[in-house]
């Protein structure tokens, strides 16, 4: 081939210990391009990523970067030739200021001082150029993860670079802010900057990209033109199957209505100072209840004071008739309230621990650490559960963070639906999972609230929200403003109008 | 091979190199055991696994404090008090030779120690005080409490009082610390792995926030574990005090905390938190004891020690840290890529033909 590749990765092989990640994989890169990989959880995406930025080295194969063979000993000196990537967990300083993070490493400098002045207006621009508006001296750790992803993603749009690798980007950011990143690399593919993209969202794959790379059980499946490649035959692709689990979705979607249940929890002018406005909110038996809002409206801060993570400093929470007090997340799994959280890595999992430790963690700290789980129990419910979610590998004693990220997500489910709570809290449970497992998700949560389980589901994807819900309660400026019920309201347009409308009307 | 086995496998291979050395140097009469005139099991290895006893003891403490992410500094001064309470109260009674005696001075020795380790975990726990700040306060205080309770004497127990036998004794020709030592091994790795302790220590080291979301009751774990580990100091000071036949409130225990963070490095356990291995920290406590004696037994002058003691920390961090492992095994992974891509020349010289 004499097309002027930019990157060309050829034969690549990488293992770990038991998996074969990539199995001569072929990929290749155009200048001023938008690449997409494709392909389900643990396909292999971030791993050809990561071989390619020198995060991993490969096994096998042969890596030109404008046709000089090239391998990188760290990300830094990929960097340094001119790649520039924002990887799939956010990997920033939590405790240095936004600023900090943005500039790290290539601070404005005064003789041998940091300029900090300097220092926060560059910061300024970088974020006023994508459009986020932050105050950019606080700490990392007092934006929400989504807030943190765009900042890692003005690091690296800021850096110079030939090409930019974006691994799944946008999976917890809402709509205008995914308008905003597709804005972004318009605009840098028009300078000539090839682009990597990894993406859940077909709708934005297909908007964005130029070409896919389709990847199955580490295995190149092919490479396509876009416009040459319809979205069923790149589910078949991906998935290897037909597409027929999509279709599943929306008979999953035929959502029972509840009414007359009896209430199973009850808010009543919960809130906190600084995090979410005092709010009634009543979930019955059974029932799915969706919070949407934009970013930052406090979906999430609403959730957590139902779980227990936060406290409430007022109002009263009733669970199944009686008063909840010394509300916490012991206490709360104890009474039946599970709680998953949105950022599974600092949150959610512990990394150094097993697949089945994960899972079991929750079950076992209600019990305490005297009595443990019995080892063929255990055995049994966390099989059942790899089998019931589909996690890959299929492996209990495999270290969780050495799962891809949509496997690690479902060991987290896992680990609540384990102890069979009555009310399962999910804050975007369905983030950076694939087209297949995301069906599966949301087909598991229909049929849990057919048997009676009530769940609180939080997610910026307002179709999800709107497909699952029996009632929506939607958010603006950390505020409740409103609660849609009847079934002509539960459309993604009826949110969106409320939200705009500050929900005065309705 | 499982992690574990993984894990204790460069340690294993330090301590037989080092037992190898001293082979070469002094001959087999090194590690087997010899049968002693009084029918005691004695020998060089045996000496040094009988002496090893009170840093094994505090360092198996140690691990589980490590493992929680914290780190415990008032070891040494907590051996101090159990010393000094256990010698102290003896040499007050009035018959030093009763069994009674003895034993209530044990009893006080161990509860009181396990209650100062309780409020360093509630230091920790319940205040929020940093670890290495909390265990430090005592640190500095204990030694003078252990002082206070001697009068600033060195209070000494007669040759004759049961209260020896602790340290100098022996059971089925086996030496009663070593039988301690085995004891309190095998009670800790059976509450540790047997119960659902273990798991949830690690995951309290491992990710505070995420195991606080999943309902662990961590605050107690963690008092929990800084008692344990003061009831481990304060049995090793015991026995350190009863071979010694008496408690030095200055001296006893003097820096044994940084001998058994470094045991429980050199055992595979990451001062980070997390994973914790038992095992992995008492092959750190004997390999600790063997260089000691290596440095004798190969001639060299004992002020050697502390440099010997560095060099081997740095070898294991080395063997221990991913990058470097990675960096000299890589000769040897090289062999599969030079396999695949063998055959890519020989398709360029046909093309060239
Ligand atoms: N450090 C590691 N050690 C062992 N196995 C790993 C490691 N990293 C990844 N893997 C395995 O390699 C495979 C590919 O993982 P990868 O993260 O590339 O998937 P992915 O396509 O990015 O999936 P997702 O969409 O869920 O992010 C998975 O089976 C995963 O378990
Ligand atoms: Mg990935």
């Amino acid at each position: 081939m004499s097309d002027a590749a930019l990157v060309r990765m050829t034969g690549i092989v990488k293992d770990f210990t038991g998996v074969r990640a990539l199995d001569g994989v072929d990929f290749t890169l155009r200048p001023g391009e938008i690449h997409a990989v494709m392909g389900e959880n643990g396909a292999g995406k971030s791993t050809l990523i990561k071989v390619l930025t020198g995060v991993h080295g490969h096994d096998a194969g042969e890596i030109l970067l404008d046709g000089e063979p090239v391998r990188f000993s760290s990300p830094k000196a990929a960097q340094a030739a001119g790649i520039s990537t924002v990887y799939q967990e956010v990997n920033l300083t939590d405790n240095l200021s936004v600023a900090e993070n943005l500039l790290a490493g290539r601070e404005p400098r005064l003789g041998p001082f940091i300029n900090f002045r300097a220092m926060r207006r560059r910061a300024k621009e970088l974020l006023d150029d994508i459009g986020i508006d932050l105050n950019v001296a606080a700490p990392l750790s007092s934006y929400s993860i989504a807030m943190q992803q765009l900042v890692a993603i003005a690091r690296a749009v800021d850096i110079e670079a030939k090409v930019l690798i974006l691994d799944e980007p946008t999976s917890s950011l809402d709509r205008d802010e995914v308008e905003v990143l597709l804005g972004v690399m318009r605009r840098l593919a028009a300078k000539g900057t090839a682009m990597v993209f990894i993406s859940h969202f077909l709708d934005q794959v297909y908007e964005i990209s130029d070409r896919m790379t389709v990847l199955r059980n580490g295995r190149l499946v092919g490479e396509w033109a876009t416009a040459d490649l319809g979205q069923n035959e790149l589910i078949g692709h991906m998935l290897g199957r037909e597409a027929a689990a999509l279709e599943q979705i929306e008979r999953a979607a035929s959502a029972h209505r509840v009414e007359d249940e009896e209430p199973l929890l009850q808010a009543e002018g919960l809130g906190r100072k600084g995090s979410i406005a005092p709010y009634d909110l009543t979930i019955r038996r059974g029932e799915v209840v969706g919070l949407a809002g934009l970013l930052g409206s406090g979906r999430t801060e609403t959730a957590r004071l139902i779980a227990g993570a936060d406290r409430a400093d007022s109002g009263t929470l009733r669970f199944e008739g009686r008063k909840v007090g010394g509300h916490n997340p012991r206490t709360a799994a104890a009474r039946g309230i599970a709680f998953c959280p949105e950022n599974r890595k600092t949150e959610g999992l512990v990394g150094d621990l097993t697949v089945a430790e994960n899972m079991i963690l929750a079950m076992q700290a209600s019990r305490g650490w005297a009595r443990s789980i019995p080892v063929a129990r255990r055995d049994k419910l966390v099989a059942s559960f790899i089998e019931k979610l589909g996690i890959r590998p299929a492996d209990p004693d495999m270290p969780v963070k050495n799962l891809s990220g949509g496997n690690q997500q479902k060991v987290l489910l896992a680990r609540w639906m384990l102890i069979e709570p009555k009310l399962l809290i999910l804050d975007e449970p369905t983030r950076g999972i694939d087209v297949g497992a995301k069906a599966d998700i949301q087909r598991l949560v229909a049929e849990l609230s057919a048997d009676g389980m009530s769940v609180l589901f939080v997610s910026a994807e307002l179709d999800e929200v709107t497909r699952l819900s029996d009632r929506i309660a939607v958010l603006r400026d950390r505020e409740l403003i409103s609660v849609l019920q009847d079934e002509a309201d539960m459309t993604s347009e009826r949110i969106v109008d409320t939200i705009v409308a500050g929900g005065r009307e309705s | 091979m499982s992690p574990y086995a993984k894990r204790l496998m460069w340690p294993v291979v330090i301590l037989l190199a080092l037992v190898a050395v001293n082979i070469a140097a002094t001959g087999v009469d090194f590690i087997v055991p010899s049968v002693n005139d009084d029918g005691r099991l004695g020998g060089a290895f045996v000496n040094i696994l009988r002496r090893s006893v009170p840093l094994l003891l505090i360092a198996l403490g140690m691990t589980l404090v490590i493992a929680t992410k914290g780190i415990d500094l008032s070891v040494g001064a907590v051996y101090a008090i159990g010393a000094a309470i256990a010698c102290q109260t003896i040499m007050d009674s009035s018959d030093q030779g009763a069994a009674g005696t003895v034993l209530t001075a044990i009893a006080l020795a161990l509860v009181v120690t396990a209650v100062i380790g309780a409020w360093n975990g509630v230091m920790v726990a319940a205040f929020g005080i940093q670890p290495i700040v909390a265990t430090l306060i005592l640190m500095i205080a204990g030694r003078g409490i252990a002082q206070l309770i001697t009068g600033g004497q060195i209070p000494k127990v007669e040759d004759t009082s049961p209260f020896t036998e602790l340290g100098r004794g022996a059971f089925l020709t086996i030496p009663i610390p070593i039988w301690i030592a085995a004891l309190a091994l095998t009670a800790l790795a059976l509450l540790t792995r047997r119960t659902a302790l273990g798991m949830l220590l690690e995951s309290v080291g491992g990710n505070p926030e995420a195991s606080r979301l999943a309902g662990i009751r961590s605050k107690g774990i963690t008092v929990l574990v800084y008692l344990v580990c003061g009831l481990c100091a304060g049995l090793a000071g015991l026995i350190g005090a009863s071979n010694l036949g008496s408690a030095d409130a200055n001296n006893g225990g003097l820096w044994i905390e940084l001998d058994a963070i470094l045991a429980v490095v050199i055992g595979g356990t990451a001062l980070l938190g997390g994973r914790f291995f038992l095992l992995g920290t008492t092959i750190g406590v004997v390999i600790i004891g063997t260089l000691e004696d290596t440095i004798i037994n190969v001639g060299l002058s004992s002020q050697w020690q502390f440099t010997a003691k560095a060099i081997v920390v740095f070898v294991v961090a080395l063997l221990q840290s991913p990058g470097f492992r990675a960096w000299i095994l890589k000769p040897f992974k090289r062999t599969p890529q030079a396999r695949v891509e063998a055959p890519a020349p020989a398709k360029a010289e046909e093309a060239a033909k």
